[in-house]
C-alpha cells in the first residue's frame, strides 16, 4: 500500500492530519496499538517539524505484511549541523512553534526512539529528508 | 481509577465524551510542552495541560491518553471537541493550577510516569 499527502509549512491547524489518517489505516490493519502508537507518535514529530520549519513538505508512506517506510521530504532551510539538531534539547524553533507546544529539542531524538530505523538527510537552503523504517509485528522490534 | 471517580474528586467539567468516563486511569503528565509528553510511554495516562489548543488533542490521538485536564481555566475550543469526539478523548476544564490539580490526583492515587 502506498499513500501520499501533502503539508504545508506554518499550517498548525492541519499539522497531524497525515499522521491521524495512517493510524486508521493502521489500526483497519490490526496492527499492534504498541507499534502503532511508536509509528504515530514518529510520524506526528516529522509531521509536526514540515509545519514548524519547512514551506511545505510531503509524507510518502508505504506498508507491507512486515514493515512501514515513511519518508517526509521538505522544502526548506535544511539543517546545518545534523548532529547538533539530534541533540535532546536543541531547537531552532520560533516562539509561534513554542506557543503550539513545541520546539523543545526533543523531535528528531523522539523519531529515532520510536524507529527500527532511521535516517536523516539534508541539504542547507533546499531541505531535509527523513526516513523511518518500523517493523510491524512485536517481536521484530529493534531488529 | 475510572475518570468519572477522578473528575468528581477534583471538580472539573467534563466538556466532551462524557460516555468514555468509565475508562481507567493510572498515571498522569503535566506539561505544557506536546514535545515532552510525546516521550511519554506510559499506558492509561491522563494529561494536565495549560496549552488549550488543537495539537494538544493531536498530540493526545497520537500518544494513546485516556483525558486531557485544561488547568488555569484555559477554555476548550469546539474544533478541539470535534477532534477529541472522533478520537473519543474526554477533554476537562479546571479553574485552579496545574500544581493544584497534580496535587489532589497525587493523594488520589494516580501515578506519576517517572
Amino acid at each position: 500500500m502506498h499513500f501520499e499527502f501533502k503539508v504545508q509549512g506554518g499550517d498548525f491547524v492541519r499539522a497531524g492530519n497525515a499522521s491521524s489518517q495512517v493510524k486508521k489505516i493502521l489500526k483497519q490493519l490490526n496492527v499492534d496499538s504498541s507499534v502503532i502508537k511508536r509509528i504515530v507518535v514518529a510520524l506526528y514529530e516529522g509531521e509536526v517539524n514540515i509545519a514548524a520549519h519547512a514551506f511545505n513538505g510531503v509524507i510518502y508512506v508505504d506498508i507491507d505484511t512486515e514493515r512501514i517506510i515513511i519518508k517526509l521530504d521538505d522544502n526548506g532551510p535544511g539543517i546545518p549541523d545534523i548532529n547538533l539538531a539530534m541533540q535532546p534539547g536543541y531547537s531552532t524553533a520560533s516562539p509561534i512553534v513554542r506557543e503550539m507546544g513545541f520546539g523543545a529539542g526533543m523531535g528528531l531524538p523522539n523519531i529515532k526512539d520510536n524507529s527500527d530505523d532511521f535516517k536523516i538527510t539534508s541539504e542547507v537552503g533546499k531541505g531535509t529528508c527523513l526516513e523511518i523504517l518500523v517493523n510491524l509485528k512485536v517481536n521484530q522490534e529493534g531488529v | 481509577m475510572k475518570l468519572k471517580e477522578l473528575v468528581e474528586y477534583i471538580g472539573g467539567s467534563v466538556v466532551c465524551c462524557e460516555e468514555c468516563l468509565d475508562r481507567e486511569v493510572e498515571c498522569a503528565f503535566a506539561s505544557d510542552l506536546m514535545s515532552d509528553v510525546l516521550t511519554v510511554k506510559s499506558d492509561k495516562l491522563l494529561l494536565i495541560t495549560g496549552l488549550a489548543n488543537i495539537q494538544a488533542v493531536r498530540t493526545a490521538e497520537m500518544s494513546d491518553l485516556q483525558a486531557i485536564v485544561f488547568v488555569r481555566n484555559k477554555r476548550v475550543s469546539e474544533d478541539m471537541i470535534r477532534l477529541a469526539q472522533e478520537n473519543c478523548i474526554v477533554l476537562i476544564e479546571y479553574p485552579g493550577t496545574m500544581f493544584r490539580v497534580s496535587g489532589l490526583l497525587y493523594s488520589l492515587g494516580v501515578k506519576p510516569v517517572y
